[in-house]
């Protein structure tokens, strides 16, 4: 079974048995961001730190910087994002935007389970 | 820190669930629906914006024409009643002090309507100008609402919807209208590059037309956000992007709008010397092949890498479907098609010198 971890800056990842994780926006993020026009990722290969920014996801209006919830090495990238950006805002959490191996499980307990994040959600609406 | 204002119609936004964000001192609508949604009804359709926040000031007496001439780079000299003239307030280095449009309401009667960020700055340049010359100067912002309906719909809807006659008011003119017992002013102007009208009504009767056209159901509520994505495709500048106190008329590509051949006005002798000599900085338009976004500041380099410029707007543009941007960049990097580069965070992407106007206004004639 995948959990899911929150960021209080509104990433998520869903970590897999094999100690791998899909890093994307929440939808709460997406639905406070509107139209995703473009999202600017790592490459495989590159690591990610817990806390930095991996990349940027933009709406018509801004630029958001992607902070990693963990730290890692890139294994994927959602390449279907390249082309259709908007497949942020039809469902954020299948459309993970990399994959990543998780190179310190601990920092895992640092992030907000569902429930937390809930709670968090309803205070900055 | 001082509490944004709100305008008279910030329980309107409220209730029609926009969400509300600072811009010039106010906190206005960015967006209702979705900054997409709001855009393309304006191009297709019609759109109403809430534009309040801008400011008002009247000059009157008796050397008001000549005091206006002074102050601003467009020409009143023998201006029409009735009229409208889009120009610039300069330092006398030519930068910009904001840019405006002058109403000519009557001989020695003219309305100016600027930018809300400026107000304060507006006004005290204004008077402290005006030592000198026999006139009134009457700060009105409070005593004004103002509207714009934008789109090609816009004519029909404030004829058959609001029984106004604006089908005979051309372009960048304007005429007074009784509405709900008040003197309404409505001139053919806006900020989208589509036909449309801004209104100028007392606080009361502003609610009144904005809660007719809602009831209607015929007009998209626009927040400022598509305000900015409509002006950005056609090359319209805004002012603190565009246009600065350090940025003149001249690097901004507005040199039309600034008349040397007109008595002597502030800021004309360095207008004057920086057309003769050249500009060291254009503003351009560039055009990306990648989706990624160029933003307001990101560097603008050139093949060697070297830093030659800056965006000033940009966006990967919804009538167009590009991402494009407004640039201020190295006269020698002006040329069309000239290729650059821009930095986008931490890679650079090639982009090329295009035409500032992205997209074709539809004006009426």
């Amino acid at each position: 079974m995948s959990k899911i971890y929150y960021s209080p800056s509104h990433e998520y990842i869903r970590v897999e048995e094999d100690g791998t994780g899909f890093i994307g926006i929440s939808d709460f993020a997406q639905h406070q961001l509107g139209n995703v026009v473009y999202v600017d990722m790592p490459e495989e290969g590159d690591e990610i730190t817990a806390g930095e920014d991996f990349g940027a996801i933009e709406s018509v209006k801004a630029a958001s910087d992607l902070i990693a919830p963990v730290s890692g090495t890139v294994i994927a990238v959602n390449e279907a994002l390249e082309d259709n950006p908007r497949l942020v805002n039809e469902d954020a959490m299948t459309n993970w935007i990399i994959k990543v191996e998780i190179s310190d499980s601990t920092e895992l307990d640092t992030l907000l389970d569902e429930e937390a994040y809930k709670a968090l959600c309803e205070n900055e609406h | 820190m001082d509490q944004n204002k709100r305008t008279c119609l910030y329980d309107s936004h409220v209730k029609l669930g926009a969400q509300i964000s600072p811009f010039g001192g106010f906190d206005m609508p960015i967006q209702y629906k979705g900054i997409v949604e709001e855009h393309n009804a304006v191009r297709e359709a019609c759109g109403m914006f809430d534009v309040s926040h801008m400011g008002e000031v009247a000059v009157t007496g008796p050397e008001a024409e000549r005091f206006v001439n002074y102050i601003f780079t467009n020409d009143l000299t023998g201006a029409p009643t009735g009229k409208c003239y889009y120009g610039m307030m300069l330092h006398p280095s030519g930068g910009t002090v904001d840019d405006l449009i002058v109403y000519k309401r009557g001989d020695n009667d003219f309305f100016l309507v600027i930018n809300a960020a400026n107000i304060d700055k507006d006004v005290t340049w204004i008077t402290s100008h005006a030592t000198g010359f026999d006139v009134k100067i009457d700060h009105q912002s409070d005593l004004y609402g103002e509207i714009a309906i934008q789109g090609p719909k816009a004519e029909s809807i404030i004829i058959e919807e609001l029984n106004l006659p604006v089908a005979d008011l051309e372009f960048y003119s304007f005429s007074t209208y009784e509405y709900n017992g008040d003197q309404i002013i409505i001139s053919r102007t806006g900020y989208t590059g589509e036909d449309g009208f801004e209104i100028y009504a007392s606080n009361a009767t502003t609610q009144k037309i904005w809660d007719t056209l809602i009831s209607t159901g015929r007009v998209e509520p626009c927040g400022l956000g598509c305000r900015d994505t409509l002006r950005f495709e056609v090359g319209l500048p805004l002012y603190g992007d565009e246009l600065a106190d350090d940025i003149t008329p001249i690097e901004a590509g507005l040199g039309i709008f600034v008349k040397l051949d007109k008595p002597d006005f502030i800021g004309k002798d360095a207008i004057a010397a920086q057309k003769a000599e050249g500009v060291k900085r254009k503003l351009v338009g560039i055009e990306l092949q990648d989706r990624a976004i160029p933003r307001h500041g990101y560097e603008i380099l050139n093949a060697d890498d070297e830093v030659v410029g800056h965006v000033t707007t940009g966006y990967h543009a919804i009538s167009v479907d590009k991402s494009i941007a407004m640039a201020l960049v190295d006269a020698k990097y002006a040329a069309l098609g000239t290729e650059l580069k821009v930095r986008i965070r931490r890679k650079t992407f090639p982009a090329v010198v295009v035409k500032k106007k992205f997209y074709k206004k539809s004006y009426k004639q």
